[in-house]
């Protein structure tokens, strides 16, 4: 179908998300040695349309598709869905209400 | 100290059966370690380093500090390829103070090829594959708003056609409410082009498929015609135009999105990798 985007362009995405994950130690990770290894392989083919480089730059984007997405995924979840319920003060506070209080403590309070 | 014993089952948040590990009355002192526990208790992350050892079976494990990686279902957790070990130590090695399971996608894999849970065969995982065909997203065809059916044409219909080039199949498409009439002979050889995948395979297909709600773009997206991003752009194209017309939803429709094709990613993936030979030819340099 349509083209895919370039080997470098896929890398460059890889390492990228590699480096989100994992911050600034992530060269010495296993993913980014394998993937650097992988790369490197299979840029020199003889074959005017190599299978198995297809093969691998497709593998390759379904991989930074995994890691962008999840990435993704977990940021908008942080950012919408995992406050949880908030305490009463915070609901109270919702519509512009306090919590009432008792000076001398409610009746079985201490 | 007093010692206690229980043993439950849990069901987490996947549908897998998890067993929680009895107590061994030879410790004075006991703590039930669950890997995968409940939603109301959160895992911590307990280890500093993930790493990877080869068995001597050929088959890579994952090591968190000192420890091996087990299945919920307490067996030892292998991978049979390096790229998939590499790939699901980096799923552990980018958790952050608490386990989050649900953005572990390759592991969850793994784990129900591993553990099998249902006991399903390949012939019950290629027979609910079939059942699909008959529902398939891409051949369900509306017949209004016009939009949408233009949408549909230009978009399903080449990855069709090139299914049923592919396989050398008649499917076609439908707008009544039955669906469309799929031929035997189309499906007899589906299910022998299914037959030749492994179990591994099989398990990664039906959740690409469960997730996609259509076997057409599975197999055009493990065939390398799609990408996972087309793939998935396919299989929500109605969304999607009701996006363009009545806007987008950050916290709805982006959240969905990028969930789906994670998961879509992580079962592409892990069909590649469970189905593939790796050999390099070098060529002899000839001076």
């Amino acid at each position: 179908m349509a083209g895919l985007a370039s080997p470098l362009r896929v890398c460059r995405g890889i390492l990228k998300e590699l480096r989100a994950m994992q911050g600034p130690s992530y060269k010495r990770s296993l993913a980014y040695s394998y993937v650097m290894d992988q790369f490197r392989k299979n840029k020199v083919t003889g074959e005017r349309y190599c299978r198995a480089q297809q093969e691998a730059l497709h593998a390759s984007h379904t991989y930074l598709c995994l890691l962008a997405s999840t990435r993704s995924h977990q940021a908008l979840h942080n950012l919408y869905h995992a406050k949880g319920e908030c305490s009463t003060e915070e609901a109270a506070g919702l519509v512009g209400l306090r919590l009432p209080t008792q000076p001398g403590g409610k009746g079985w309070e201490k | 100290m007093n010692m206690f014993r229980r043993v439950f089952q849990l069901r987490n948040s996947f549908g897998n059966v998890i067993s929680v590990c009895k107590s061994c009355p030879s410790h004075q002192y006991s703590k039930c370690l669950s890997k995968y526990s409940t939603a109301s208790t959160e895992r911590k992350r307990f280890y500093q380093d993930v790493s990877i050892s080869q068995g001597d079976d050929g088959l890579y494990e994952i090591n968190l500090d000192r420890r091996k990686l087990k299945t919920p279902g307490g067996k030892l957790f292998t991978v049979p390829n390096e790229a998939l070990a590499i790939a699901v130590a980096t799923e552990w090695d980018a958790q952050r103070g608490t386990l989050k399971f649900y953005t572990m996608h390759l592991t969850t894999l793994c784990n129900t090829a591993l553990d099998n849970p249902t006991q399903r065969n390949k012939e019950q995982m290629i027979n609910s594959a079939l059942k699909f065909l008959e529902t398939d997203t891409i051949c369900y065809r509306v017949e209004d708003p016009p939009g949408l059916v233009d949408l549909q044409k230009n978009e399903w219909d080449p990855v069709l056609h090139w299914i049923e080039n592919r396989y050398n199949v008649t499917i076609g498409s439908s707008s009544s409410i039955l669906g469309p009439e799929i031929p035997q002979a189309t499906k007899e050889t589906f299910r022998q082009h299914l037959n030749s995948y492994s179990l591994w395979s099989l398990t990664g297909l039906e959740f690409v498929i469960s997730q996609l709600k259509s076997i057409l773009l599975s197999l055009g997206m493990v065939d390398r015609y799609l990408t996972v991003e087309q793939a998935v752009l396919l299989s929500r194209l109605e969304e999607e135009y009701q996006i363009s017309h009545w806007g987008n939803v950050e916290w709805a429709h982006d959240y969905d999105m990028y969930e789906l094709r994670a998961r879509t990613a992580a079962g592409a993936l892990f069909i590649q990798l469970s189905s593939e030979n790796l050999t390099v030819k070098h060529k002899i340099m000839q001076d």
